[in-house]
């Protein structure tokens, strides 16, 4: 039997491949068998999620808080130093050059990740905007939020920090930053559902040691970090509740 | 945007529901919520500072070490009234989620307004502490917010 591992949908698809590296990798270490389900959006996923279908993940702060209280995942590790921040931009010859200058009605380019959404629909209090005086525009992909933008189809749309870095400096320079947060306690988390916990311990140390050697630092870059950090329990239970505040 | 020539500030003894008597400085000077950060803090079921992240250190014109250890009050404006911190800690204390504006006061006397929300933090079905969040919040809501405590300081 094959174990069932997946990442959140929010990396930029150059790290595909990266993904499957790794995984070729961590089941080498462990001498398990791991099987890499990348799912397009948010919404396959949860369906994967919802039908048993998931056994590890990299999972955005949402998801981790969800798979903690309610499917008994357990958090064992975290990229050091990245905590999951966002932007929200609009098309540089945009009149607004902050959130209170956006005005009511407004259409929002954004994906369905629910932590970047959350954040940006935070950002945008000050302005007084909310679901009930703007106009949402779902898009599959973050490329998808930038053209909107840039095509005058959007006034103002949400990405997650990486992302917008991850844009060529020709695209950026369209596109003026509103306001970029600085939330610094919620980042993704590794977790290993109730079949994989037996090997939870010998997977964390294979994650907690793999900046030792060159060849797994070059991975780990690949992957936009720099080395895992050990997770207590307790730690995500600090983020599921500042996560609490944040949808209320 | 800071005053140039800040006013020298007034005096206020504030009675704290532990029954300590606290004396604080307080100047007119509003500090700007910045922008795109989240204030966050936890405290024990006292109300003592156990935790803050640093955008709090920064706002609140203490240290990280000033702050640990002191119950969360060590912010109270004397412009925010009873009533408002009896809301709060009745409501978390029974296990539910508080939100409101807050005036907060600063080291320096100055003072910073937030939307703030507090959960408990509940570990096995107990209560062991709380945590906070501070976000910014839109200035029409500040007028409201201070409008209403205005008429609930009112004897």
């Amino acid at each position: 039997m094959s174990f069932n591992f997946t990442v959140s949908p929010s990396f930029p698809n150059e790290r595909i491949s990266d993904w499957y590296i790794f995984n070729t990798w961590l089941q080498r270490q462990l001498g398990l068998p791991i099987h890499l389900e990348l799912h397009d959006n948010f919404g396959a996923q949860r369906q994967a999620i919802a039908a048993g279908r998931v056994d590890m993940i990299y999972a955005n702060p949402f998801d981790a808080a969800l798979l903690v209280r309610d499917k008994g995942f357990q958090a064992i590790a975290r990229p050091e130093g990245n905590a999951d921040e966002m932007v929200v931009v609009v098309a540089a010859d945009s009149p607004a050059h902050s959130i209170p200058e956006l005005p009511a009605g407004i259409r929002l380019a954004c994906t369905d990740d629910p932590c970047v959404n959350t954040l940006g629909r935070i950002l945008l209090e000050p302005a007084n905007l909310e679901a009930g005086n703007t106009r949402e525009l779902r898009r599959e992909t973050y490329i998808q939020v930038t053209k909107a933008l840039l095509r005058g189809d959007a006034d103002a749309g949400f990405l997650p920090v990486e992302a917008f870095n991850g844009l060529s400096p020709l695209v950026r320079r369209d596109l003026r930053v509103l306001v970029t947060s600085q939330i610094q306690v919620i980042h993704h988390v590794f977790l290993v559902g109730p079949a994989l916990l037996p090997h939870a311990e010998a997977i964390a140390r294979q994650l907690l040691s793999m900046h030792q050697t060159e060849k797994e630092r070059a991975m780990l870059a690949a992957l936009g970090a720099s080395r895992w950090q050990a997770l207590e329990q307790e730690d995500v239970e600090f983020m599921i509740d500042i996560l609490s505040t944040l949808t209320s | 945007m800071e005053d140039v020539h800040p006013s020298p500030g007034t005096t206020h003894v504030l009675i704290h529901s532990d029954g300590t008597t606290r004396q604080v400085h307080v100047t007119d000077i509003e500090t700007p919520y910045p922008h795109g950060k989240l204030i966050v803090s936890r405290t024990d079921t006292r109300g003592i500072i156990t935790q803050c992240n640093p955008s709090f250190v920064d706002m609140s014109g203490y240290t990280h070490d000033e702050l640990i250890g002191q119950p969360h009050y060590i912010l109270r404006h004397p412009d925010m009234p009873a009533a408002t911190f009896q809301a709060l800690w009745s409501t978390v204390r029974a296990g539910r989620q508080w939100n409101g504006y807050v005036k907060n006061l600063r080291k320096d006397g100055g003072h910073y307004w937030v939307y703030a929300t507090v959960v408990p933090n509940i570990r096995d079905g107990c209560v062991v502490g709380y945590t906070s969040v501070r976000r910014e919040p839109s200035r029409d809501r500040v007028i409201a917010a201070e409008a209403q405590y205005r008429e609930m300081r009112r004897p």
